[in-house]
C-alpha cells in the first residue's frame, strides 16, 4: 500500500512506499508476542494444561461418565443415572469397605503422626551416627510398596509366619494368631504395615519443620522454667502445626485411596472383610468387568476427600492469618 | 473324522504339503498370554519347543507371556478396554461368556478339534460355547482331587479314603487332633476355592440358580451344606485357609503341615520331581506316601468341579487369522500330545480321546484317578447356564464367601441369606 506525499526530489510529489524489511519484521513480531503477557502466559501454561487435561481431567471425566453408565467390559453401555451409586450403597460389601476405609485411614494417620513426631524429636537431637540413622529411617518409604508388602505378607503367612513362630517359641502364644485369616486381625495388620511404611514421611517432614525452629525460643522457655512437655506444647507444637497439617492432608489423601497395600496383603479377604473402597472398586470394575459400578464405588471417595482437604486447608489459612 | 481329514479341514495339511509357511505378512508376531503353569515343564514345552515349531509351520513369531492366574482377569479387562494387548488369551472356568463381545468366533477351529477327538467334555464345551458359537477353543481340563498322606490317614484309622462327607469330617477331626489338619482355601483365589465350594452345594442337592436362570440358593439343602462346611472347618481344617491362595495349600502339604487338600495333580508331580528335597518326617521321599480321592459323597451325590481351560482370540487383534491357525495347530493331536505328556496328568485334555493316551499307563497308580476325573464335573452356574451372569457371580466369590462367612462365625441361615441377596442382584 502506498500514498502520495509532498517533498519529493525536485519538487515532485513523492511516494511513501512500504518496503519489506525481512530482517527487522520477524523480531518485531516476536518481540510483540513476547511482550504480550496474555500470549506469553498462554504459551507457557499450555503444555501443563495439556498434560493435566490428558492425565487428570480426561480420566476424571471418563470416570464420572462410566459411573453414570452401565458400561461393562467390551460393552459401551448406556446412561443409567445414579443407579450404580444406589446399588453400591445398598451393597453390604461396599458398606464394609466404606467403613474399613475410614477405620484404616483414621488409625494409620494417628499412628503415623504420633510415631513420626516421636521419631522426628529423637532425630532432632545430636548423637553419634545421626546421619546413618536418618538415612536408614527412610528405607521403608523408599522400597516399592509392593515389594515391602510381600515381605510383610510372608511374615503374616497363615502357615509359615515367622512372627507366629517367634511368639510361639517365646512362650507368648500357644496357637497361631490368625494374622491374615481373620478380618479384624487382617485390617490391623494392614494398618501396621501402612504405619511402618508411611511413618518415615511424617518423621522426615516434621524433622525439617523442627529444624526451622529457632533454638533461642527453647532456651528462653527453659530460662522461664518450662519443662520438656511445656516446651513442646507451647513452643514446638504451635510452630510445627502448619507443617503437620500439610503432612496430615497428604497422608489422609494417600491412605484413604490406598490400593497396593491391601491388594497385595489380603486381596480384600477373608470374605471381603478387609476391602477398602479402592480395592473393592478394582474387584468390581476390573476383575469382574463391571466398569460402571466400579467407577461409582471409586467416586464415593471424592466427596469425602474433598471435605477433608477443604477443612484442613481452611484451618491452615486461618493459622497463617493469625 | 480321521486325523487326515482333520488336518485337511484345518489347513495344516496344506501347510505341511507345501513345505513352507503360509503367506502371512512378513514379521507377523503373535502374543499369547497364559498363566504361570503349576507344572513348569508345560510352560517350558510351549516356550522352547511347541511355539518355535508353530512359528516355523505357520510363518509367524509367537511370543509367550506368563502371569499369575489371579491377574488374568484384570489383564483381560484392561486389554479389551484399551483395544490392545495379547492376540490370544488363556481363560479359566466360563470366563469367555463374560468377554463374549470381545472374542472372535472360533467355531470352525473348536468344531474341528471336537470332531477329530470325539467331542469335548460337557463342562469344557459349556465353558466356551454360546448357543452355536464357540467363544474360545478348549485347551484341557484340570482335574481336582483330594491329595492325602496315606500313613497319616492310616494312623487316624482310615485304611481307605472316606466315602462320604460325614466320614471325611470324622476322619479330619481325628487328624487335626493329631496335629495333621486338612488344609483348604476359602479365600479369593481362582481355582481351589471355587473347586471346593461349588461342589459342596451340588453334593447336598443345592444350586445357585434354577434352570431358568433365577436364584435358587436359599434352600434347606444350602443351609445343610453350610452347616457341614462350618463344622468341618472348625473340627478338621487349618483355619488359616481363609487367607490362602492357590499356592498355599501346595506349600503347606509339601512342608508336612497338612494331611489332605483338594488340588490339581501338581502336589504329587512336584513331590516326585523333587524327591531328593521333598521328604516326609522319616526322611523318605514324600511322593510315596501321597494318594488321591474324589470329593466324598454328600446326600445328593459326588460331584466335583474340574476346571476347564481355553484360549480366546481377541477381536482387537490385527492377527486374528494367524491366531486361529495357531490354536488349530496347538489343538491338533500331534502337537497337543507333546504338551499333554509333559503335564504328567495335571491336564486331563478337553476330550475323552486323551483318556486313552499311553501316558496314563506309565503314570503311578496314585495318578490314575485323574484320567477320568473330568467326567464327574458340573460347571459354575449349574443348574442354570454357565453364562456371563454365572461368571460374574464367580468373579465376586459369592459362593465361596458364603461358606467363609459361616465358618468365621455367622449363622448358617444368615450366610445363605446374604449370598442369596447378592446372587439376586445378578440373576434376579
Amino acid at each position: 500500500m502506498s500514498k502520495p506525499i509532498a517533498g519529493g526530489s525536485n519538487g515532485a510529489a513523492g511516494l511513501e512506499v512500504a518496503l519489506p524489511h525481512p530482517r527487522a519484521v520477524g523480531p518485531q513480531i516476536r518481540g510483540r508476542i513476547l511482550e504480550n503477557e496474555r500470549l506469553l502466559a498462554f504459551a507457557l501454561l499450555s503444555p501443563t494444561v495439556l498434560l493435566l487435561g490428558m492425565f487428570i481431567a480426561y480420566p476424571f471425566v471418563m470416570g464420572v461418565w462410566l459411573s453414570l453408565s452401565s458400561t461393562s467390559v467390551g460393552n459401551i453401555g448406556e446412561f443409567v443415572g445414579a443407579k450404580n451409586f444406589v446399588k453400591a450403597w445398598n451393597d453390604s460389601i461396599f458398606r464394609t469397605a466404606f467403613q474399613n476405609t475410614f477405620v484404616y485411614t483414621f488409625w494409620a494417620t494417628i499412628f503415623k503422626l504420633s510415631l513420626g513426631m516421636w521419631l522426628a524429636l529423637l532425630l532432632n537431637r545430636s548423637f553419634r551416627g545421626k546421619r546413618i540413622v536418618r538415612a536408614s529411617m527412610l528405607l521403608p518409604f523408599i522400597v516399592p510398596t509392593v515389594l515391602s508388602t510381600f515381605a510383610w505378607r510372608w511374615m503374616f503367612d497363615p502357615t509359615f509366619s515367622v512372627l507366629n513362630w517367634l511368639l510361639y517359641k517365646s512362650g507368648f502364644i500357644v496357637t497361631k494368631l490368625p494374622f491374615l485369616s481373620d478380618g479384624t486381625y487382617g485390617l490391623w495388620c494392614a494398618i501396621t504395615v501402612n504405619t511402618w511404611r508411611g511413618m518415615p514421611f511424617f518423621a522426615i517432614t516434621l524433622l525439617a519443620g523442627l529444624q526451622t525452629i529457632n533454638p533461642d525460643l527453647h532456651e528462653a522457655a527453659s530460662l522461664d522454667g518450662a519443662n520438656g512437655w511445656q516446651r513442646f506444647w507451647n513452643v514446638t507444637w504451635p510452630l510445627l502445626k502448619p507443617v503437620t497439617l500439610v503432612v496430615v492432608v497428604f497422608s489422609v489423601i494417600q491412605t484413604f485411596s490406598d490400593f497396593q497395600l491391601i491388594y497385595v496383603l489380603t486381596g480384600g479377604g477373608p470374605a471381603n472383610a478387609t476391602h477398602l473402597l479402592a480395592t473393592y472398586a478394582y474387584q468390581i470394575g476390573v476383575a469382574t468387568g463391571l466398569l460402571g459400578e466400579g467407577a461409582a464405588i471409586s467416586l464415593f471417595m471424592l466427596p469425602v476427600l474433598f471435605v477433608v482437604v477443604w477443612l484442613q486447608l481452611r484451618y491452615l489459612r486461618r493459622l497463617e492469618g493469625a | 473324522m480321521d486325523r487326515r481329514g482333520f488336518l485337511k479341514s484345518t489347513g495344516v495339511a496344506g501347510i505341511l504339503a507345501a513345505g513352507r509357511a503360509p503367506a502371512f505378512a512378513q514379521g507377523t508376531k503373535l502374543h499369547l498370554l497364559r498363566w504361570v503353569d503349576f507344572v513348569p515343564a508345560g510352560d517350558q514345552m510351549l516356550r522352547q519347543q511347541l511355539l518355535p515349531e508353530a512359528g516355523k509351520a505357520l510363518g509367524v513369531e509367537v511370543q509367550l507371556e506368563t502371569i499369575n492366574a489371579n491377574d488374568l482377569q484384570p489383564r483381560i479387562t484392561a486389554a479389551i478396554q484399551s483395544g490392545s494387548g495379547a492376540d490370544i488369551i488363556m481363560t479359566l472356568h466360563n470366563w469367555p461368556h463374560l468377554y463374549k463381545s470381545a472374542c472372535v468366533d472360533v467355531t470352525d477351529v473348536a468344531e474341528g478339534i471336537a470332531k477329530d477327538q470325539g467331542g469335548f467334555y460337557a463342562q469344557a464345551e459349556q465353558a466356551v460355547k454360546d448357543g452355536k458359537q464357540y467363544l474360545a477353543v478348549p485347551f484341557g481340563v484340570n482335574g481336582l482331587l483330594i491329595a492325602y498322606r496315606k500313613s497319616w490317614f492310616k494312623e487316624a484309622g482310615a485304611d481307605t479314603p472316606p466315602k462320604t462327607l460325614d466320614e471325611y469330617r470324622q476322619l479330619g477331626t481325628r487328624l487335626k487332633k493329631k496335629g495333621h489338619p486338612v488344609g483348604q482355601t476359602l479365600g479369593h483365589t481362582f481355582g481351589d476355592a471355587p473347586a471346593w465350594s461349588y461342589p459342596m452345594l451340588w453334593n447336598f442337592g443345592a444350586a445357585e440358580r434354577d434352570r431358568q436362570g433365577r436364584t435358587k440358593l436359599d434352600s434347606k439343602e444350602t443351609v445343610e451344606s453350610v452347616k457341614w462346611m462350618t463344622a468341618f472347618w472348625k473340627d478338621a481344617c487349618d483355619e488359616g485357609g481363609f487367607a490362602w491362595d492357590d499356592t498355599n495349600n501346595n506349600r503347606a502339604f509339601l512342608a508336612g503341615e497338612i494331611s489332605a487338600t483338594l488340588n490339581g495333580a501338581s502336589i504329587y508331580i512336584a513331590a516326585k520331581r523333587q524327591q531328593d528335597k521333598i521328604k516326609d518326617e522319616h526322611g523318605e521321599p514324600m511322593w510315596r506316601d501321597i494318594d488321591h480321592f474324589a470329593i466324598p459323597a454328600g446326600p445328593a451325590g459326588t460331584w466335583g468341579y474340574h476346571i476347564p481351560f481355553a484360549h480366546m482370540v481377541m477381536k482387537y487383534s490385527k492377527n486374528q487369522k494367524p491366531a486361529k491357525d495357531l490354536l488349530k495347530w496347538l489343538g491338533a493331536k500331534e502337537q497337543f500330545a507333546k504338551w499333554f505328556e509333559v503335564m504328567d496328568g495335571f491336564s486331563a485334555g478337553s476330550t475323552k480321546y486323551w483318556e486313552r493316551n499311553p501316558l496314563w499307563g506309565r503314570l503311578d497308580d496314585a495318578m490314575k484317578l485323574y484320567r477320568t476325573a473330568a467326567q464327574a464335573s458340573r460347571i459354575i452356574g449349574w443348574e442354570g447356564a454357565p453364562d456371563a451372569k454365572a461368571s460374574e457371580a464367580y468373579s465376586k466369590y459369592i459362593i465361596t464367601d458364603m461358606y467363609a462367612k459361616a465358618a468365621q462365625g455367622q449363622a448358617a441361615p444368615d450366610a445363605v441369606k446374604w449370598a442369596t441377596s447378592e446372587l439376586q442382584k445378578i440373576y434376579g
